[in-house]
């Protein structure tokens, strides 16, 4: 209690006063136009990222997510280094590679030696992540990159970059407009295979029985999750991509056990933790992309307490589950 | 009783070459004083300039680095060993970026690196992590794995939060907090080392006298708590020293890639051996010799991260574990099968000379590679090769030219072997198992090979008379020859 009244002093120089009007009504007012983009992008990103997330929550899958989001950083350095530019393609085609070069490691490692999955997928990542790294530091003068871009993004300089326009519309800044169109191109994917992607996620046999391809669609899922998280990674990071990834999903399970609403919840969390995270980081002057996740992870919280504890029943049966079961099962 | 006791000698030992290692670091750091140059401080020189710097350790910074990087290695391979066979690797990835608000408010505590404030905020940020993943998993719907990824990503927001807010401050001595995050074995200093080595040497005890209780409450939980031991204190003691170790480790390896110096020498250790105490002190080698090899790889280039590089320094011990690992290695597996196909392949060929012999009622010696040929439905150039292989473990010899086979006692003895083990298995087919006599033929082929003694000899004693087989053939009888070979045979259809 002492160290925490000890902190709660040290922080009231270190948080800055709260001003409602400097908060929540100079971002609309006087950055307007910045403000927007930044928010947009945040939702965008968010959205995408949470669609294809409840799938990997549903799947068990949530941490080949952190997996592959850390391990298509080489693959955008090297195709950084190849292409010199910052083109999208290069960059969707190296996260691409990377993300299916960690599937396969993962796979290797796993099936040919006795190493189990988990320590596979440690394994695979963070040596692909270092390489990346490694990459970037070596090569700094000539990747337009930074380490402090892989961590927490750029999604503060969005207004900086310029508009695109297309006959005669100004669209928006370039990078919000290749995420819209991700956004966009994910969210038909999810409603045209809607059927195949929910029955191979929650009943893989019956999906076989169907004859649904369930190795086609994990590994489409896969090449999903590879481009959403190529496109967010300038965002926000190869790092808070997996917060995007799980936190929507995450929060939408808790308060529904409808698949449709799950996805139209996540879609609503994207919103949110959007525009409060830019109000949050306008408040404490601190990484937007980084303060949008905060915010998500507060409206988790708030719908843990609310409703999360409701469906404890599932408590007793993990417990039970616990007590038959190996250590770290 | 007297295993137990075995199991604490084991661990003695173990602990004994654990705390000389540490020792003879620790005096590392007391020899040569030396003149004060800091790494980073020459931007022009030469590898090979740099290379004799670090390795004549006449920097301090370089001695304090290399170091921390030594003990953290140890560190974290002891306790990820624990993590790999728990099945636990994630929990250290998870565990590994929830610290990162907790560095943050240490730093914040005095406004500067301050080791020890930044050690205490570190290890409570962690354990609140876990904490959490527990709660979650207990209370809600959701899974371990979202539950992990969930603490993991919001933990390193929030501190990302904090860090940035941090830099952006106008006052205070903000260098070195950004290192937290790729590591910088450089920015390692005396005070750092000495509760580098405290902490390691804390792991090192309390793992060597609650050995037997980690072993038995990983591998065994059900027994573990028949037996009456707390279970869940032994798993939150190895959380709160996997805090520890994932703390002493950030400096050096940074938030992001801590988790590879657990996950990745424990795993190539397990794949190097099957006793636990050897698994501990493999991992805890190979995660010192990555840590040292980091530190001096990230020294010679100019601010280069260390963390990447140690990670794949580790990640290059466990694919050389795995490849070349002696039993459950890549390369050993496939000279496993490799070898066993030869021999199944040659048992194949000594039982075809067979039965061409059986087919003239046993006259004459020699098969000529025609007849083994037509028995094998195989070309001749194929039945050469297989001749020259039974020629060259000395199961046969060669003569006019090539054309006919002579098999020798020992071959002899093989090829009645494996002839018995067929015919045996077909007779039990019928006899016991009731299977149709023209069915038998296919399992008894793959059977054959794997038959080891004491199942013949079951065999035989379940069966009334094991003179003819379900065919109305003979079942032979396998010579006794006198010479070496027959005693060392381990069994029938083996190879020596």
């Amino acid at each position: 209690m002492m160290a925490l009244s000890i902190v709660a002093v040290a922080m009231s120089n270190f948080i800055p006063p709260f001003d409602a009007h400097r908060v929540f009504v100079e971002p609309w007012t006087q950055d307007f136009s910045s403000s927007v983009w930044i928010a947009l992008m945040g939702f965008f990103v968010a959205t995408a990222c949470g669609l294809v997330g409840n799938y990997l929550i549903l799947r068990r899958m949530a941490l080949v997510g952190d997996a592959i989001s850390h391990s298509i950083l080489p693959g955008i350095a090297v195709a950084f280094l190849i292409s010199g530019s910052r083109g999208s393609l290069p960059m969707f085609l190296g996260a691409l590679v990377a993300g299916a070069v960690t599937t396969v490691l993962i796979e290797v490692i796993h099936k040919k030696s006795r190493v189990k999955q988990d320590a596979a997928i440690g394994i695979a990542f963070t040596s692909l992540f270092a390489v990346g790294v490694i990459l970037i530091s070596l090569f700094a003068s000539k990747v337009d990159l930074d380490q402090e871009c892989v961590l927490y993004g750029e999604i503060a300089f969005i207004p900086l970059e310029g508009m695109v326009e297309l006959a005669g519309l100004t669209l928006g800044p370039p990078s919000v407009v290749r995420m819209a169109l991700v956004t966009l191109v994910v969210a038909l994917l999810v409603g045209l295979f809607y059927k195949e992607l929910l029955v191979s996620s929650f009943d893989p046999a019956l999906a076989v029985s169907l004859g649904i391809n369930s190795t086609f669609v994990h590994y489409a899922l896969m090449a999903m999750l590879s481009v959403v998280v190529v496109s967010a990674f300038e965002a926000v990071g190869a790092i808070l991509v997996i917060a995007m990834l799980i936190l929507p999903g995450a929060t939408a399970t808790l308060l529904s056990h409808r698949f449709p609403v799950m996805l139209g919840l996540t879609v609503l969390h994207a919103a949110l933790s959007a525009v409060l995270g830019l109000h949050l980081g306008v408040w404490l002057n601190c990484s937007l992309a980084a303060a949008m996740v905060v915010a998500g992870t507060g409206l988790f919280i708030a719908a843990a307490a609310v409703f999360g504890y409701q469906q404890s029943h599932a408590h007793e049966h993990s417990q039970n589950n616990n007590l038959r079961g190996r250590p770290g099962d | 009783m007297s295993r137990s006791a075995n199991i604490n000698s084991r661990t003695n030992r173990t602990t004994v070459r654990l705390l000389y290692l540490l020792s003879s670091l620790l005096y590392l750091l007391f020899t040569t004083p030396a003149h004060a140059a800091r790494i980073g401080d020459l931007s022009e020189t030469s590898l090979w300039e740099q290379a004799l710097r670090f390795f004549t350790f006449q920097d301090p910074s370089v001695r304090y680095a290399l170091l921390g990087s030594m003990l953290l290695g140890i560190c974290c391979g002891l306790l990820g060993s624990f993590l790999v066979v728990r099945k636990m690797a994630l929990v250290g990835d998870a565990l590994s970026h929830a610290v990162l608000p907790g560095v943050a408010l240490g730093f914040l505590w005095n406004m500067n690196k301050d080791p020890v404030a930044i050690f205490i905020g570190a290890t409570v940020a962690g354990l609140l992590g876990t904490a959490v993943v527990n709660l979650l998993k207990q209370t809600t719907r959701l899974k371990e794995d979202t539950a992990l990824g969930l603490v993991l990503a919001s933990f390193f927001a929030v501190g990302i939060c904090l860090m940035t807010m941090i830099q952006r401050l106008p006052t205070g001595n903000k260098s070195g907090i950004d290192k937290f995050l790729f590591g910088q074995a450089a920015a390692i200093g005396a005070a750092d080392v000495q509760l580098m080595a405290v902490v390691t040497g804390v792991v090192v005890v309390v793992i060597a006298l609650f050995y037997k209780e980690f072993l038995v409450t990983s591998f065994d939980a059900g027994f573990a708590r028949a037996v009456g031991l707390p279970v869940q204190a032994f798993h939150y003691g190895l959380m709160l020293l996997l805090a520890f170790a994932v703390v002493i480790a950030l400096q050096a390896v940074g938030v992001v890639l801590v988790s590879a110096m657990l996950i990745t020498p424990a795993a190539a250790a397990y794949l190097l051996t099957d006793r636990m105490h050897r698994m501990l002190l493999l991992a805890a080698v190979f995660g010192m010799a990555a840590g040292a090899l980091g530190a001096f790889l990230s020294f010679l280039g100019n601010n280069l991260p260390t963390g990447p590089f140690m990670v794949l320094a580790a990640t290059a011990v466990f694919a050389a574990a795995f490849l070349f690992g002696p039993r459950h290695g890549v390369l050993a597996r496939w000279w496993r099968q490799r070898s066993r196909a030869a021999r199944i392949q040659r048992e194949n060929t000594l039982k075809a000379i067979y039965h061409v012999l059986e087919a003239r009622n046993f006259l004459g010696e020699g098969v000529s590679l025609r007849e083994l040929a037509e028995r094998r439905r195989e070309t001749e150039e194929e039945v050469a090769a297989q001749a020259a292989a039974l020629h060259t473990h000395g199961l046969a010899t060669l003569h006019d030219d090539g054309n006919h086979i002579f098999v020798t006692p020992d071959g002899w003895q093989r090829a009645c072997a494996i002839v018995r083990n067929h015919r045996l298995w077909e007779l039990y087919l019928t006899n016991e198992a009731h299977l149709a006599a023209d069915h038998v033929h296919e399992d008894a082929e793959k059977i054959e090979h794997l038959l080891g003694e004491e199942t013949v000899r079951e065999l035989e004693r379940r069966l009334v008379n094991t003179k003819q087989d379900p065919h109305g053939k003979t079942i032979p009888v396998v010579p006794i020859s006198l010479g070496t070979k027959a005693e060392t045979t381990p069994g029938y259809g083996r190879s020596a």
